[in-house]
This record gives C-alpha cells, structure tokens and sequence, in this order.
C-alpha cells in the first residue's frame, strides 16, 4: 500500500512539475472577485383583525437581541409603537443589520408587502412589529424568528398573538387611544401599568361594562391577530 | 441486469407513492362550550382550490354556509374542481364538546385539507381550515382549527328565523337554547368585509331585551375552537 501511495504521489509530482512548465499565466492564479452577495425577503402581513388596523409594519433584521420579552418591562422604542404606532425609534434598534418601515397603517382585512435586504444569512433573524390602534397600548408581531436556513423561493407563514406593552392602562378611556375609535393620544411617558409585557386580554368596550370606554363591539379580538408570510426571493 | 430492473421498480414505486391516493381517519371535535356546528364540510383537493382566504373576501358559496350552514353551493364547486369530499359527516349538528369521524380516500393530486362548518348562534361565523398540506407519511397529525368571521353580514347578534340566506341579517337559530329575544341589535359596522378572525360574540345578561338576543356567560368563545386529528393510513 506504502508503495503504491508513494507511486501515485511521484505520478502527481510529475503531472504538477508538467503544470508548471508550460505556464507562468495558468488559471490558478487569478482570484475572482467575489460578487457581492445579497439576501432579499418579502413579508407580507395580512390583518386578520374584525376592527383594529394596524400601525405601519416596523421591519427588522437582527443577529442577536430581540424587540420584546414577556415578563420584562418595554423598552422605550417599543412603548413608543405600542402606545401610539410610531416605530421610528424601534427601526433604530441596536442590533438591527436592516430595517424598513411601512408607509401606511393596515386597515382591518387589508394586505401589506414589505421588502427587506441584507449581506448576510448565517443566524439571520427578522423581527416584526405594529400596534393595534384602537387599543391603549396593545400590539402584535414575530418576534426574532429565524430565517437563516430558508432557500430561495421558500416560505415560512406564522400567525400572530396580541400582546400588552404593560405601559399604559387598558382604560379604553376617550383621549388615550390614537386610532380611528378615538383619534386622541398616543405615546405617553408615564407608565400607569404593570411594566412588564403579556399577552393582551382583549378589550371590553362600551357594550360590555366598561362604561366609560370609547371602543365599542367591533374592535374586540381574538388570536391570531394577523398572518406573517415570509419568502426568501434572493 | 435483473438487480437493476428490481431497484428501478422500487424507485418507481416510492415515487408514485407521494402522488397517489391516501385514506384518511378524520375526527372532528368542537371544542366549545355553546356553540354548535352546522352540517361539516371535509374536501381534499389541490392547491387551486379553496373554501377561503383570509384577508381575501368570501365566496358566495361560502357566504351561503357561513350565514346560513347550507352546503350545496359549496359542494357543487367541489364536485366540479374534482376534490374529494365529506359532507356532513356528524349527520346534522355537532354539540358542543363532542366529536365526530370519518374516513377520506384522496385521489391524486387532492393534496390539500380544508374543513368548514357554520358556528351556532352567529351571524357569518364559521370555524374553518384553509389548504393544509396532506402529510404523505404515515401517521396520527392534530390541527387546531379557528372562528372565522365571513365580512358577509354584520354582526347584530338578532336570531331571526328565516334569516339563514345571504343578504337576509340574523342569526337563523340557536339551537342550544339559551338565546333570547327583543334586542334591539347590536351596532356594529363590519368595517372587515374581507374573511377575518371573529371577534366573537358579546352577548348581554338580558333575555328579553339589551342589544344582543344572545347570553353573554354561554355564547363566548375564545380560539381555537375545533380540533381536527387526521391519521394518514
């Protein structure tokens, strides 16, 4: 066996020394510049709610980290969205590689695509989250789901909780609810509230003993709140 | 040569298997305290078809189950697709925390599971399962089923008699009993009119007046609400 090894490596030394001689410009050489390489995903959100749009998707890809935990009191960003949808401080969240915002909310039974992109796959996570409206501090979402082993052209749907932001009571009182039901406050920095994030409740609304709430029968809810398809196109 | 020939044959063999008919065990439970189910609808078909969509708006066929439980317009569009049906497997209504089964043989192609029934006392409620992909391996596989809310009809919460056919408004009966009568109608702008997640029934604690004539300690539910169990054979 020795021998016959040493005789296929006295072939190969002879075929390398035949390789050499006839070029200075062989193949080998060259190195190919890498093309710069991108991965694309659509997500596209459908709200599946009877009466609560949704406030412009906030899109993000991340590493590491999350948006939210429960039993673990808002972050600022999020209390900001959860409470009156504005997610501008959420995209800047510090371990995202790429976020995109939508550019509208999303009325109840309409349809939204998002398109996110980055240089990178390995341990790629999306995030995702928007506020119910009509609601004091409720909102839905994924949170850090991984997409790092999804092909081209494939697909992952997830249907979406309600959750709490613990950051503002569930009055449902006139004057602290930012959607179309109240068009009155949204974010407020006091935190009236159990601090920490659950899922949400449900409302009550007028009809049901809340006298003193503006939301009426059809901006209750029930699980799942929306459905979340992602598909790898690059 | 023969070798070859034999592995070819089991090759060709395993490869007709994903694609030709299953037999499916089906059993249905409805997992709510007071809601029953109108006659249910089981069909195997393939990835074109459809009883609904979410986000998307109801078929007339299925307005028609969902507002009234009569499945003839949707059993027509499945006949004429070439799915595979069941229909009305627990031989009329389903009760409350009861089950019922029945066997499918799926034919090629049919790949695809959806199930449907109408949801007693509602208006256009339904518990539904849109398009789910037939396991080719053998086995026992549970799906939790949700209520879906059609956006053909608002919901007054009135039960009416009669009022089963689209286009008519109200609940057509709640045969559970426990309904009332004389409300006044719950307002409610069904701003959704696409098929939805029903927001559920609210109900009220007044038998012969209140807005709504159905009980608000019985009518409720929260999903899921059915549970299908599929055992591939």
């Amino acid at each position: 066996m020795l021998a016959f090894n040493r005789r296929l490596m006295i072939i190969a030394l002879a075929g390398t020394l035949a390789a050499c001689s006839d070029s200075n410009d062989s193949d080998d050489q060259v190195t190919p510049t890498p093309e710069p390489i991108s991965y694309t995903f659509t997500v596209q959100v459908s709200n599946l709610t009877a009466g609560q749009p949704f406030s412009p998707i906030a899109l993000i890809a991340h590493n590491e980290g999350a948006l939210w935990q429960i039993g673990e009191p808002a972050s600022t960003a999020l209390e900001l969205m959860a409470e009156g949808g504005d997610n501008s401080v959420l995209l800047q969240f510090a371990d995202a590689i790429a976020s995109v915002s939508g550019d509208a909310p999303v009325a109840p039974g309409a349809q939204t695509t998002l398109t996110i992109t980055t240089d990178s796959i390995e341990q790629l996570k999306l995030s995702l989250s928007t506020m119910m409206v009509n609601t004091n501090d409720g909102f839905t979402g994924l949170n850090a789901m991984d997409v790092s082993s999804l092909a081209v052209d494939q697909t992952l749907t997830h249907f979406t909780l309600a959750y709490d932001a613990g950051t503002e009571s569930n009055s449902e009182a006139s004057g602290t609810i930012p959607g179309p039901a109240d068009s009155a406050e949204g974010f407020n920095e006091a935190r009236d509230d159990v601090n920490v994030i659950a899922m949400h409740p449900g409302v009550v609304s007028q009809y049901d003993g809340l006298a003193a709430s503006i939301l009426s029968s059809e901006h209750k809810f029930d699980n799942p709140l929306a459905k979340i398809v992602i598909t790898r196109t690059q | 040569m023969k070798a070859s020939t034999f592995t070819l044959a089991v090759v060709a063999a395993l490869a007709s298997q994903s694609l030709s008919a299953a037999e499916l065990e089906i059993k249905l439970t409805n997992l709510t305290q007071g809601l029953h189910f109108t006659p249910i609808l089981i069909a195997a078909h393939n990835s074109d078809e459809a009883f609904f969509t979410v986000a998307m708006p109801a078929s007339t066929a299925l307005q028609t189950m969902a507002e009234g439980g009569n499945l003839e317009p949707l059993i027509a569009q499945a006949n004429a697709s070439g799915s595979d049906i069941v229909a009305n497997p627990a031989e009329g209504l389903l009760a409350p925390s009861t089950s019922t089964m029945t066997t499918l043989m799926t034919s090629d192609s049919n790949e695809y599971l959806s199930v449907t029934a109408m949801l007693l006392p509602t208006n256009d409620g339904f518990v539904g399962l849109d398009s789910w992909k037939i396991p080719t391996e053998v086995g026992i596989y549970s799906v939790y089923l949700n209520a879906y809310d059609a956006g053909t009809e608002a919901n007054n919460e009135l039960v009416v008699e009669g009022s089963g056919a689209p286009g008519t408004p109200g609940i057509p009966a709640a045969p559970g009993g426990n309904a009332g009568t004389g409300g006044s109608g719950l307002s409610s702008t069904d701003n959704n009119t696409m098929v939805h997640i029903h927001p559920g029934n609210l109900g009220d604690d007044d038998l012969t007046a209140g807005t709504s004539d159905l009980n608000n300690t019985v009518h409720r539910w929260l999903n899921p609400v059915a549970k299908l169990t599929i055992t591939v054979k």
